[in-house]
């Protein structure tokens, strides 16, 4: 019996809720603390070099510096503990560290050198910049909003990653492929494919497709919310997000 | 995967809200409406290969309320059989938890984005009659709407009206009369209800459902029902304040119809503002009594909400029988005419 068929499929199993690391990161045991850093980094590197980027008018060079001083800067400082989740967003919180110390940065004429006595993180710095080149940043006046924009599509993209993962994991990669062709490759295609004509592609009944891709989509949408769960400050502040990220779909 | 544009992101977020018709006999088409509770899709049906309205609950935190809701209004569609409200054919839960109803699809306008100046007065009469019957026929079986108002009924191409969202409809006991305010709702359907909020819509609810009280029956639709009678007569709202429960338009404060059309027959804006009484008792006991003095008025007779004077009952006789009194002048000047000509 193919379980696809029945109501849903069976489920994947997902690993358990993450807690925020936001609040992670200020845990007092060293490993969790380190852990709940390096996934911060990973939810919010992109976004803060694409924003020093475009707010500072930076090279990519000086960009690098900052981004990767910065974090280390925040690792070594503690600078995440006074947030309170009560007055700002996380996101609004870590932009306004940032701005902080990028304006110090350049006040103190003291442009730090990739690597200068800090880790440096692994960040693909070439792919960010490639992928600022294919921006339409021109008319960009909101830098609050292109700051969101650049972290819900990190937050994207690394869901995307962790689907691709854990349905090859499941063996339910053809579900993972419908998907990227119908959702991730059809808006970017002229004209979007049918579900005819995936059906004719994969070989598969037309309801199918249907039932592959609803299944891709919830999973889709369980791993965003785990994510963004992880990167959000407070409760409050993941159901404000999720609601606007998804139209008030609870999470 | 690296890259995902803002194209691809937009799409996103809208295909995680939509419903997920998997495992169901409907196939998406497009989205056509959104209320307070859920929105509403219209859907194919594969196996009828027919067209519906499938209203999917709005996935909130208050979820459980919202469902218990949905549910109900699905039911008490189903036992409102009648050409003024719309049919549910199947209810469920979807495969993302979701509760959903699929009714038929209803094509045409809704009631405020009619041109109501396009018709006559007796044409928005004879509309706003097949209104009340719809509303009487529920308030027969039971069933208080609670939210009536133009937005909530849909003129189809060929004049039929149908009255939508029954959401917060009311159900009183089997045994209850609609002027009763007892009700087998428990606790959900206290007029408020929802985190707080009160049922209804501004401008169109009666004063004791904009305080809130439990005392709201079948009352409060005709009340509802004169207002929208106002607005079919002027093209607004008895009363366009912010909510504002204080505020919800005592009769004292309505702007009477002709104020604003000097045109409106003085017993229509008594028949209007009798049902926009701001006190219960001096309403219309029940729809149908409401509708008879329609129909009077349609017919020239004397209606009830209008204590007349002589020149107005001089005139409703006048407009009445205009025929036959243009009939009977006409012979009696032929007579006055051949007898001075025969004076001759």
């Amino acid at each position: 019996m193919d379980h696809d068929t029945d109501l849903g499929g069976p489920a994947l199993a997902f690993p358990a809720s993450r807690c925020s690391v936001v609040r992670a990161v200020g845990n007092p045991d060293p490993a969790i603390r380190r852990q709940a850093f390096a996934d911060l980094v990973s939810a919010y590197w992109k976004p803060v070099y694409k924003y020093i980027r475009v707010k500072w008018s930076t090279t990519n060079d000086d960009a690098k510096d900052f981004t990767q001083a910065f974090f280390a800067h925040a690792l070594e400082k503690d600078i995440f503990a006074p947030f309170d989740p009560a007055r700002a967003r996380f996101r609004t919180f870590l932009r306004s560290c940032v701005d902080g110390f990028v304006a110090n940065a350049i006040r103190d004429s003291s442009r730090l050198k990739r690597g200068g006595g800090s880790e440096v993180l692994p960040l693909d710095f070439d792919a960010a910049d490639a992928e600022l080149r294919v921006q339409a940043l021109a008319g960009r006046t909101d830098l609050d909003d292109f700051f969101r924009q650049e972290w819900v599509r990190s937050l994207f993209c690394g869901a995307l990653d962790d689907l691709k993962q854990q349905c090859a994991t499941a063996g339910k990669k053809m579900h993972f492929e419908i998907f990227l062709r119908y959702d991730i490759e059809g808006p970017e295609t002229v004209p979007p494919p049918t579900y005819e004509q995936l059906a004719r592609e994969f070989g598969l009944p037309v309801s199918q497709v249907t039932n592959y891709l609803a299944f891709a989509r919830r999973q889709f949408r369980q791993v965003v919310l785990e994510r963004l769960h992880g990167s959000t400050g407070s409760e409050e502040e993941f159901l404000e997000e999720s609601g606007r990220l998804f139209g008030g779909v609870k999470p | 995967m690296n890259w995902l544009s803002d194209n691809v992101l937009a799409h996103l977020c809208k295909l995680d809200n939509e419903p997920d018709l998997s495992g169901t006999r409907y196939e998406m088409i497009e989205k056509i409406g959104q209320g307070g509770m859920g929105s509403v899709y219209l859907v194919r049906d594969r196996a009828l290969d027919r067209q519906l309205a499938l209203k999917v609950l709005n996935d909130v935190p208050s979820g459980a309320i919202v469902e218990a809701r949905l549910e109900r209004e699905a039911r008490i569609i189903a036992r409102l059989e009648h050409p003024g409200i719309v049919p549910v054919h199947d209810a469920g839960v979807l495969q993302d938890g979701r509760l959903y109803y699929a009714m038929k699809l209803v094509r045409g306008k809704r009631l405020d984005e009619w041109v109501y100046r396009a018709t006559s007065v007796p044409e928005r009469l004879q509309l706003f009659e097949k209104i009340c019957d719809a509303v009487a026929f529920a308030h027969a079986h039971g069933i208080i709407h609670r939210d009536l108002k133009p937005q909530n009924i849909m003129i189809g191409p060929f004049g039929e009206v149908l009255v939508m969202d029954w959401g917060v409809a009311k159900e009183l006991g089997q045994n209850q009369s609609v002027s009763n305010q007892s009700d087998k709702n428990g606790p959900l359907e206290a007029s408020q209800t929802i985190q707080g909020t009160v049922v209804g819509t501004p401008g169109y609810m009666a004063p004791e459902q904009a305080r809130g009280d439990s005392a709201v029956d079948a009352g409060s639709d005709i009340y509802s029902l004169g207002a929208i009678l106002y607005f079919l007569l002027t093209g607004q709202a008895p009363a366009q304040a912010e909510h504002d429960p204080d505020a919800s338009m005592p009769a004292s404060t309505l702007i009477p119809p002709r104020r604003l059309d000097r045109s409106i027959p003085r017993p229509l804006e008594a028949i209007c503002l009798k049902a926009l009484s701001a006190e219960r008792e001096g309403r219309y006991t029940e729809v149908t009594e409401f509708v008879a003095d329609i129909a009077s008025f349609r017919a020239g007779r004397r209606v009830r909400a209008h204590s007349e004077s002589l020149i107005d009952a001089a005139r409703r006789f006048g407009s009445k029988y205009r025929a036959v009194i243009a009939l009977v002048l006409a012979y009696l000047l032929m007579r006055i005419l051949l007898l001075i000509f025969a004076g001759f």
